[in-house]
């Protein structure tokens, strides 16, 4: 039995502790919104915070985030959390969506260490993120955004 | 006022008498598969958007056909009988009916039509309902007007009635009814009991363009919300109580079956409940996914290789070659572009390759389905819903319409979930029939399995020799194309194969716009087991960059600029010109670049839409190069929701980026080599150029956008390649030489 910490609060999960946080985080845990896309850190969906950094849950496994607190798409509240998630609304960056959690969660990683990205910052930080619809540019032009937004 | 425009009586007759058979107008009546299955949808994390009739109906609600649904609370509810992956139909669709009903776009919601063709079909596929070919706002366009301007009718109507005023006084805004002489005034919410005691009308007014508040628009997407905090329901995101997860091992090569395997040790990982053997390989059901995924790693199989497929991509480039030399199905055959060959002052000639495309969209193949007492519930990104319900409804003995389908979001799709076998759907139904439907099941297909399952876009040759006269004109271009058929063996032969001729091989060649008196276009189809789909914009995958790569060779043999020489001879392509003219204009075409750097422009028209786009390129000291801005001109027609015609335009470029950068599924012994994003690559943000799109302005019906920018980048870049190195390029992705 494992005790890990989502979003504040505490999941009790009998799991193999081999297996990936993202698995954890969506077959038991019952929290959907971190996505599968590749398995092995190429794409960035899972991305989701250990400790607060940016971590990709599916190469991570599970007891190592135990006894960290583990922040997931839906219990994101920072302050750049609200202000990438209102920026993306605001410029409509989302296509199919399946992408988008982890390339939020990404972002807000970013903006969390630098306030104020260059685009350079910004490449170097979401190039571990595929988007297959291709909104790169509304990626690039939300963070932007939100860094603005948050002064 | 209102109405001004009146489309054809005969039309509009029997659209609203069709509409009412679809759904009735009974008070508190719901619209099919609305209510019984509520218990089940219960256990989904969120109802809303991408999921078919799960929302529970208002209390009371005016229904006033088979798309809007209104209830007392002032919501506006429209069905949606397209898949939402991507590219905006459940924003546009709802805007088609929010523009006529005069609703406040604030007060509009939406919701995944179930899969019922005699009501939800698509208009341009008879009774057939599915997404595709860029037609969801193409073939709606009326059919969702005529659903808002009936309600608004009936709304009016019963305005009228209860405050004893002419119907013609009656100004209705943002959701609003008013009567301005006496000053009432009701909201959609309180006169939606008293609406649905209304006729519904045999005929209604559509606005004219000029009318219009929200279509020519950007309104909000629909979905936006639910996408950036994690609510949107995905179909891997459904759970139902009891569910198991499967994972299937698949043959190693195509065509290869199953022998036999032992599932002694894949049973004693914990959380394995059921391997089972199905056509399609052997499934490993568990309790979630990562059981499963240990169960199949622990699976031993063997399989049956007599009939595999055992050739690499390299032996079928040279086959097709060797094809390629030999007259092929004809066609199109205008003049004699034998004679005019042989008759041309000067012939150029090329022979190019097309490797495999997998989709790869994010979100893997996936699929659930359980049994029910009335047959078949699928939870799916359901893009073809008819051919799903038959294919699904054969394996298990049922007729199709007890296979009720719960369309979700998909993950992308390019393409892909309109399998016209049906594949990933069959063979999660023939896993819950092999488990004899005790449970529910969740197909989930790893990234390996998805790109190495099947369903490529096929690998093609093409052949081209044209001719130029003395004035550098060309007079002649003999075309030959070389790759397996999509449509061969699927329901759809009767309609996409003519005269021997699968249309989706040739479109962009067989309909080549330019002025050239002698053409001959010649197909060759041949048959393997590797199995084929359409790929986000089909055809024009291949044959933009051919047709488009070839005339600027020609264009540069002939001396002229490459928009000079295309000028010339699209005369008769007013919408092909107009695009190519924004596109260079707006590119700055013919001012000076700086030395390494190249611009090339292609012009493409593909489901009815005309898309031209220059790119910018720069060649690095290293012998790479990167693509520095791409200027996009489009021609849909009216821009329903412009902003959404950029959203696909830029993300349709980087789609065909992709392609022309970096992706390549290749087969080695029948093997697919590539097996996720690390050797199958497809864009990442920096490789995104700046990109700029600008809209034709039109009155023009609208046109698909989903797919039409996707073909023209890989042409923009390697002429702007060409342009910066002299180097000419014969295949994709794109490799400098120089």
């Amino acid at each position: 039995m494992l005790t890990l910490t989502i979003n504040g609060a505490e999941h009790r999960l009998d799991v193999d502790p081999d297996m990936p946080l993202l698995w954890a985080i969506r077959d038991h845990a019952g929290l959907t919104g971190t996505k599968y896309g590749c398995g092995m850190s190429q794409c960035g969906a899972c991305t989701v915070h250990l400790d607060g950094k940016a971590v990709r849950s599916c190469v991570t496994p599970v007891s190592a985030a135990a006894g960290k607190s583990v922040t997931t798409i839906e219990g994101l509240d920072s302050a750049a959390g609200r202000a990438l998630q209102a920026a993306w609304e605001k410029l409509d960056v989302v296509q199919c969506g399946y992408c988008q959690s982890g390339q939020i969660m990404s972002a807000v990683d970013l903006l969390t260490r630098n306030p104020d990205p260059t685009d350079s910052d910004i490449t170097t930080a979401l190039s571990g993120n595929i988007c297959r619809c291709g909104t790169y540019v509304r990626i690039r032009a939300a963070i932007k955004a939100a860094s603005r937004a948050l002064g | 006022m209102h109405n001004k425009e009146t489309v054809m009586i005969s039309r509009r007759l029997f659209l609203v008498k069709s509409m009412v058979a679809g759904a009735g107008l009974t008070l508190g009546m719901a619209l099919p598969g609305c209510s019984r299955e509520e218990a089940a949808q219960e256990s989904l994390p969120e109802a809303g958007p991408g999921k078919a009739g799960g929302a529970v109906v208002a209390e009371s609600h005016f229904a006033p056909n088979a798309f809007v649904r209104i209830g007392a609370d002032d919501r506006v509810t429209v069905i949606i009988k397209h898949l939402e992956m991507g590219q905006g139909t459940y924003t546009g669709l709802a805007t088609l009916v929010a523009e006529e009903l005069d609703a406040a776009w604030s007060q509009i919601e939406v919701e995944g039509a179930p899969a019922d063709a005699n009501t939800y079909n698509n208009l341009f596929w008879g009774k057939l309902q599915g997404t595709g070919g860029s037609t969801a706002i193409a073939n709606s366009y009326e059919q969702m007007r005529n659903a808002g301007a009936a309600a608004r009718h009936m709304l009016v109507a019963a305005a009228a009635r209860q405050w004893q005023v002419p119907a013609a006084d009656i100004d209705v805004q943002d959701g609003v009814l008013r009567h301005a002489a006496s000053g009432r005034q009701a909201t959609f919410g309180t006169l939606a009991e008293l609406a649905a005691q209304e006729a519904v009308p045999e005929t209604v007014f559509l606005k004219d363009p000029e009318e219009f508040r929200l279509i020519g628009t950007r309104v909000p997407r629909k979905d936006s919300r639910a996408k950036v905090n994690g609510s949107a329901l995905f179909t891997q995101d459904v759970q139902l109580p009891g569910m198991l997860t499967a994972l299937v091992v698949h043959p190693p090569r195509f065509g290869a079956r199953l022998k036999d395997f032992d599932a002694s040790k894949a049973k004693q990982v914990p959380g394995v409940v059921e391997v089972v053997g199905i056509p399609a390989g052997v499934a490993v059901l568990a309790n979630d996914f990562w059981s499963a995924k240990k169960g199949r790693d622990a699976l031993q199989v063997e399989w049956d290789e007599t009939d595999a497929f055992m050739l690499g991509s390299a032996e079928l480039v040279a086959q097709y070659r060797a094809l390629a030399d030999t007259p092929g199905s004809s066609v199109r055959n205008d003049g004699d572009a034998g004679s005019a060959l042989q008759s041309a002052r000067q012939t150029l000639q090329t022979t190019l390759a097309f490797p495999y495309l997998a989709h790869a969209a994010l979100e893997p193949m996936n699929c659930v389905m359980q049994r029910t007492p009335d047959g078949v519930e699928v939870w799916n990104g359901e893009q073809y819903q008819t051919p799903d319900q038959q294919a699904v409804a054969g394996v298990f003995g049922i007729a199709p319409e007890q296979v009720k389908i719960n369309m979700l979001y998909a993950g992308g799709s390019f393409g892909r979930r309109a399998n016209p076998h049906s594949d990933y759907l069959v063979e999660t139904a023939t896993i819950v029939k092999a488990i004899g439907g005790r449970a529910p099941v969740k197909l989930v297909r790893t990234r390996e399995d998805d790109m190495r399952a099947g369903y490529y876009r096929p690998l093609y040759v093409h052949k081209i020799e044209a001719g130029l006269d003395a004035a550098g004109n060309p007079v002649a271009w003999h075309h030959r194309i070389v790759g397996q058929s999509i449509a061969a063996d699927t329901a759809f032969e009767g309609a996409l194969i003519k005269d021997g001729v699968d249309v989706t091989s040739v479109e962009g060649v067989s309909n080549l716009p330019y002025a050239i008196p002698n053409i001959n276009v010649e197909l060759h189809s041949p048959v393997h087991p590797v199995p084929v789909q359409w790929w986000r914009s089909v055809g024009s995958t291949h044959t933009a960059f051919a047709v488009e790569t070839f005339i600027d060779r020609l264009a540069a043999a002939a001396g002229r600029d490459p928009v000079v020489f295309r000028r010339a001879l699209l005369k008769a392509h007013p919408r092909h010109l107009g695009v190519m003219e924004l596109a260079a204009d707006k590119a700055g075409w013919g001012s000076p670049l700086a030395p390494a750097r190249g611009r090339g422009i292609a012009v493409h028209e593909s489901f009815n839409s005309y898309v031209a786009q220059v790119a910018e390129v720069t060649v690095h000291a290293d012998k790479t190069f990167s693509v520095d801005r791409v200027v996009i001109a489009v021609d849909c027609g009216i821009a329903v929701n412009p902003d959404v015609v950029r959203a696909q335009m830029e993300g349709g470029m980087a789609f065909g980026l992709a392609a022309a950068l970096n992706s390549e599924l290749t087969l080695e012994q029948g093997r697919v080599v590539q097996s996720n994003f690390h050797d199958y690559r497809v864009l990442r943000i920096d490789e995104m150029p700046e990109v700029e799109v600008h809209i034709v302005t039109s009155t023009q019906p609208p046109t698909g956008v989903g797919e039409p920018a996707t073909p023209v980048i890989a042409p923009a870049v390697a002429n702007a390649l060409s342009a910066a190195t002299g180097q000419w390029f014969d295949r994709l992705p794109l490799q400098l030489s120089v």
